[in-house]
């Protein structure tokens, strides 16, 4: 009996240890986006809340979206319209539990089909925003709900190929026996597949410079556009929460995930550090790149990083045979 | 092949549904689930909503493949049907015509045809495979081994080559074919004199 009552309690540690990251490290990226898109742009950005540079704006913006009133727009389907943050926000959530931070039992759970279940998981994410461009009656919205579709549509394709490439080069799914595998020669040899994955996550997740479906010199803000209060902020949450696990397979499936020096003690700090270090290069992006067109977006994701994933596939499958 | 071995046995020994395990009673709560949005799917008066009870549907599938053991069909069932199906599906409805509120056109005059189909189409299915499995007993537990990546990859490319060749063949000639049927109604559309003799 005893000892089922300390596998329960471990359960629920480690959920709790989940639901605490899933907490703290979208905030840490978004106030690392205040502060580095600030100084590349020869500002400070927030220095007042919480004294030492600003650390706290983001727990007083939370503060003030869950003091702002909740409106639903009197022509929008209402179950529908509130359902739809928590559709958008859960499947992140859900996919971190499977993702392994260090080595051994340093993960929730250790799936046999992670890398299948976190990509299942996350395209179940989109259904959030359309479900919200559609419910707001508003064009604005759902011509944002459109766009996002057809972008997801044109990047999902990509990114399953490029993820799939990492699991024949390792010969299986599951995301800890994938880093085990792992060697540094992978990461010339996955190159490829690694840009196209980033990329079409970074396409899914809506991110400069694939920002079509919020463009808001065009159509407000999407599909968000008639949201406010903490739904709202549920949407900005699962659009970090996108950020840092996106960033975070990136590190596990390409680039090794916990290897490094001591990394039989420091594994999960390299899994962390790595993750930060590719969360910095989206919010790069964002200050560097231009939006791309409509069209420029579907071409770029047909004719450039599908041929590209499947060249990356063809890659793998000769090395291994060799 | 090899499912009978690991898998399943035939009765004969103690087993029954008269005190039913955890994942039976499960099993019969999320069909319930599955038939309860499946009926909503087709009776529902909006096209979107409907398209969202799909999803539910779709989804307690996917629950009962997980308690079947079937772990890789499970996430593919959500990854293909959930997550790229749907979203295509709701995207064709948002870009066509799908208002909020009640949508009239909904009441097509086939509505019976469809009932016999339909009632026809799952008396066979429940037949067939009634009257298949009526002498095997699943043991869940032992089908795990057999829902994982490996074992699926091992069965699909030693013993199922040729099946999976084939309808990826059929696959192309549907794709060739789509491009085909669209190519088509753009020709007829913008340039049609002119291409009688230029084609």
């Amino acid at each position: 009996m005893a000892s089922t009552a300390h596998w329960w309690l471990e359960v629920a540690l480690r959920l709790v240890v989940i639901l605490g990251f899933f907490l703290v490290v979208p905030l840490l990226v978004g106030q690392m986006e205040h502060k580095a898109m600030a100084h590349m742009q020869g500002r400070l950005g927030p220095m007042r809340a919480g004294g030492f540079h600003g650390w706290a704006q983001l727990i007083a913006d939370g503060v003030k979206f869950a003091q702002k009133e909740s409106v639903v727009p009197a022509d929008a389907d209402r179950l529908v319209f509130q359902l739809a943050p928590a559709v958008a926000l859960l499947p992140y959530l859900v996919a971190l539990v499977v993702v392994p931070i260090g080595p051994g039992t340093q993960v929730g759970v250790a799936l046999d089909l992670g890398l299948f279940f976190v990509l299942a998981v996350m395209g179940v994410g989109v259904l959030g925003t359309l479900m919200g461009g559609w419910a707001s009656a508003n064009k604005y919205s759902l011509l944002g709900g459109i766009r996002t579709a057809a972008q997801l549509m044109a990047y999902e394709l990509p990114m399953l190929l490029s993820a799939a490439s990492v699991g024949m080069a390792a010969g299986t799914l599951s995301l800890g026996a994938i880093v085990d595998k792992w060697q540094w020669w992978w990461l010339p040899w996955q190159l490829i597949g690694a840009f196209v994955f980033f990329v079409s996550g970074l396409a899914e997740l809506q991110r400069p410079p694939f920002d079509m479906p919020v463009a808001d010199s065009e159509i407000i803000f999407g599909a968000y556009t008639e949201y406010t209060g903490l739904r709202f902020a549920f949407f900005l949450l699962a659009e970090y929460a996108g950020i840092v696990l996106l960033c975070l397979l990136t590190s596990v499936l390409f680039l090794g995930g916990w290897h490094g020096p001591f990394s039989a003690h420091l594994g999960w700090l390299w899994t962390v550090l790595k993750t930060l270090a590719l969360a910095f290069v989206v919010i790069w992006l964002r200050v560097s790149y231009p939006r791309l067109r409509e069209d420029q977006l579907q071409r770029f994701a047909w004719t450039a990083l599908i041929p590209l994933a499947l060249a990356q596939l063809a890659i793998t499958g000769v090395v291994r045979v060799l | 092949m090899n499912v009978t071995t690991a898998s399943v046995q035939f009765t004969g020994s103690a087993q029954s549904y008269l005190s039913p395990t955890g994942v039976e009673v499960a099993f019969i709560l999320i069909g319930l689930v599955v038939l309860g949005s499946a009926l909503l799917v087709v009776t529902v008066r909006n096209l979107v909503h409907a398209a969202l009870w799909l999803v539910v549907c779709l989804g307690g599938i996917a629950g009962e493949y997980l308690l079947l053991g079937a772990e890789l069909v499970a996430w593919v069932q959500i990854l293909i049907y959930v997550g790229a199906i749907v979203v295509l599906l709701l995207f064709g409805l948002v870009l066509t015509r799908a208002p909020i509120g009640h949508t009239d056109e909904l009441d097509v005059k086939h509505r019976a045809p469809a009932v016999v189909v339909a009632a026809g189409a799952a008396g066979v299915l429940v037949t067939v495979v009634v009257d298949a499995y009526r002498k095997v007993w699943l043991e869940p537990r032992a089908a795990v081994p057999l829902g994982t990546g490996a074992a699926n990859g091992a069965a699909l490319f030693k013993y199922w080559v040729l099946p999976f060749e084939t309808l990826s063949v059929l696959l192309l000639a549907a794709l060739v074919g789509a491009i085909v049927i669209s190519r088509r109604g753009a020709d007829g559309d913008s340039d049609e004199p002119e291409s009688v003799g230029t084609d």
